[in-house]
């Protein structure tokens, strides 16, 4: 789960790292009202999107008017951002941050987050911030500095001190703010079970570390222990699908082909979305409906693909492991009785009582595609669909 | 033979009384599994389906001479479940349970560590469907039917995934020495490459095939890992050549983040370290029968 910037930056203050004064606002007005209250003679006016790379989109707007902060205000509240990491429906933005303006000499680079290979916690950082850390990594790798956290001992001063010196950060009294910044970030990260914290960039003022923007996300497997945390959910920033398939339960990821998909088991609805590609068409979600798929989940599910109108065509593959296909037979009837479905149903089952299931879905009567193999079933959606389109559905 | 499990294997479930374990133990029995008990804390002394309910895993290997475990137990739990087995003195452990937090899985894997390697216990998942020794025993959660004995070795992180596979080896005729599931989550507790060990020493394993998907470095891993060590020859299909960067894809690991984690970047590399590629997941079953005929 992400977070917005100025939702990190109040945890980060909490833990010790210093960042600009600041404030939220939901409307010009109240915008104008926070540049007030905070003594500067400029202002940031920043974009809260769940997306970085905000800069270029247009998104953050500097400011050295209240007039001015009125005016990026009213520009930003209520539109849509496209950033090249916010897909290309981008993402509303319905409050923005103004922040007071902040002269630095340095900007930097802070990341913490859990690394696969070593099972660890790798904190990362570089003296080239402000940039982003992917393409520097391919164009100089030698800038990048990772240190690797011990977990059962934790962050320890020394491995705080390596990265503060590999920044630059000799100078005693940034020596010791940063050693200060480093331990909060990582407490940060453990306390509140997140997987990625990221200060980019942190600039260096006369005597003090910065965090001029934050990003921290969260492990949603973590978030029974995080009511907090939990909390900090902004639907918004969410695809609308997506948001409704989990408050139903269901593992959900809305993409912009035509062919809707239901599948139980994530692997296997990976591999029968492969297949539509591989067989010329495009699937249009990736759903996973788990192991008991009962006749009301099934229904639930048919309606979430189907509440997207680009779906042409709809391929149900299920393998009945622990359920049985005559089971999911009986749901799939009842579930398209209770639908009024207008577009062609590609079913293919296989496990546990195959034959049965098969049967069920024959004497319904109702108009579905049965499939025996994974091929055949790829196949005979995207046909589905390619008569849809020629008929010019 | 087979690895990690077979029908002498003595097997107890950690979560036994609850609704999914009591479930799936019933079907481990029928299947022909050897297990000799269970654990939940507070129901010491306690018969359930026949067999003794222990308080501590400690007890149920001492009392019933227990060396593996399937884990059942909710997942703010379930790390806690994990560390009393490896700390009991079991073998090895399958963990089911899906949703544990990743933090958790990375105090998991540090404990292991501590122990030395000989004494150290082997686990599978979290968040899989288990392991099976088809016609020996099956420590899992898998429908032991589409299983047949032969000389495939399967590793994958999907359960219905895996299911397809055996299910193509099946109408090809073809068996399986064992199948393991490493499961989906982000930090598992073996990786392709520490199972593709197990499988080299196994002289009933003639080819491995290894089912990936999207995220982490593992596939790739394995696959140098094989280049070198592994004398037979090892076919894979990853899955996810339509995930769009960022997303996650059900399992909580199968996320593209960084570079080479995309399914065309892994096949590319695979392909590169000499591995038989299935390009669509119909074809795995075919692949394997193309690699079997050519030895």
């Amino acid at each position: 789960m992400d977070i917005h910037e100025y939702q990190a930056k109040e945890i980060l203050a909490e833990y010790g790292v210093k960042i600009a004064d600041g404030g939220l606002a939901y409307t010009p007005v109240e915008a104008v009202q926070r540049a007030r209250e905070i003594s500067s003679s400029s202002w940031v006016v920043k974009a809260q999107i769940h997306s970085g790379a905000r800069g270029k989109a247009g998104g953050i707007k500097i400011c050295k008017t209240h007039d001015e902060v009125e005016k990026a205000a009213e520009e930003l509240l209520g539109k849509k951002l496209v950033t090249h990491q916010s897909g290309p429906a981008g993402k509303i933005c319905s409050r923005v941050y103004i922040e007071a303006g902040t002269n630095f000499t340095r900007e930097l680079y802070l990341c913490f987050l859990i690394d696969r290979s070593s099972e660890r916690i790798v904190m990362v950082g570089s003296t080239q911030g402000g940039m982003e850390i992917e393409k520097l990594a391919k164009t100089n790798p030698e800038l990048i500095h990772k240190v690797y956290i011990e977990p059962a001992v934790g962050l320890q001063d020394f491995q705080a001190r390596t990265m503060a010196f590999a920044l630059g950060l000799e100078d005693p009294k940034l020596l010791s703010r940063s050693v200060k910044i480093i331990k909060g970030c990582y407490r940060a990260l453990r306390d509140l079970d997140a997987n990625m914290l990221e200060i980019n960039p942190l600039v260096v003022t006369d005597n003090e570390l910065i965090a001029l923007d934050a990003k921290m996300s969260f492990d949603d497997n973590a978030l029974f222990r995080r009511h907090k945390i939990a909390e900090l959910r902004d639907k918004t920033q969410g695809d609308h699908r997506e948001v409704a398939a989990a408050e139903q339960g269901l593992s959900y990821v809305g993409l912009s082909g035509d062919i809707g998909c239901m599948i139980n088991g994530a692997g296997l609805a990976m591999a029968t979305m492969d297949m539509i590609k591989l067989a010329g068409g495009e699937p249009a979600n990736f759903l996973d409906v788990g192991g008991g798929a009962s006749a009301e989940r099934t229904e639930k599910a048919f309606r979430l693909v189907l509440a997207d109108k680009n779906v042409k065509a709809l391929l149900v593959n299920i393998f009945a492991g622990i359920n049985r296909c005559d089971w999911i037979a009986e749901g799939v009837v009842q579930a398209i009785k209770n639908i009024d479905m207008k577009i062609p149903l590609v079913v293919r089952l296989s496990g546990t009582n195959v034959a049965q299931g098969r049967k069920i879905i024959t004497e319904s009567n109702l108009p579905i595609i049965m499939a025996e193999t994974l091929a055949e079933a790829a196949e005979k959606v995207v046909q589905a669909r390619n008569e849809m389109v020629a008929r010019g559905i | 033979m087979s690895i990690l499990i077979n029908e002498k294997t003595r097997i107890i479930v950690q979560g036994f009384t609850g609704k999914i374990g009591t479930f799936h133990a019933e079907d481990m029995i029928k299947y022909g599994s050897n297990v000799v008990g269970g654990v939940t804390p507070g129901k010491g002394g306690q018969k359930h389906l026949g067999l003794p309910v222990f308080n501590t895993v400690k007890e149920a290997v001492h009392q019933a001479g227990a060396e593996a475990s399937i884990i059942f137990v909710p997942p703010a739990f379930a790390a806690d479940s994990i560390m009393e087995a490896a700390d009991a003195g079991i073998k090895y452990c399958v963990a089911i349970t899906d949703g544990i937090p990743t933090q958790d899985m990375m105090t998991v894997k540090s404990y292991l560590r501590r122990f030395p390697k000989e004494k150290r216990m082997l686990l599978t998942g979290p968040n899989c469907a288990g392991t099976i020794s088809p016609g020996r025993s099956m420590l899992g959660i898998m429908p032991g039917h589409i299983y047949i004995q032969g000389n495939v070795g399967v590793i994958g992180r999907s359960g219905t995934l895996g299911y397809e596979a055996a299910d193509q080896l099946r109408m090809l005729g073809i068996g399986i020495s064992t199948s393991v599931g490493i499961g989906g989550d982000p930090i598992t507790g073996s990786s392709f490459r520490d199972i593709l060990e197990f499988f080299e020493s196994d002289p009933e394993t003639k080819v491995v095939l290894m089912i990936g998907e999207i995220g982490g470095p593992q596939e790739v891993d394995a696959g140098v890992f094989a280049k070198d060590n592994l004398s037979k020859p090892l076919i894979s299909y990853i899955a996810g050549l339509t995930a769009p960067e960022g997303k996650r894809m059900g399992h909580a690991g199968a996320i593209i983040s960084s570079a080479g984690e995309s399914a065309a970047e892994k096949v590319a590399l695979l392909r590169e370290l000499g591995v038989t590629i299935s390009s669509t997941p119909s074809d795995m079953g075919k692949t394997v029968a193309e690699v079997l005929t050519k030895m």
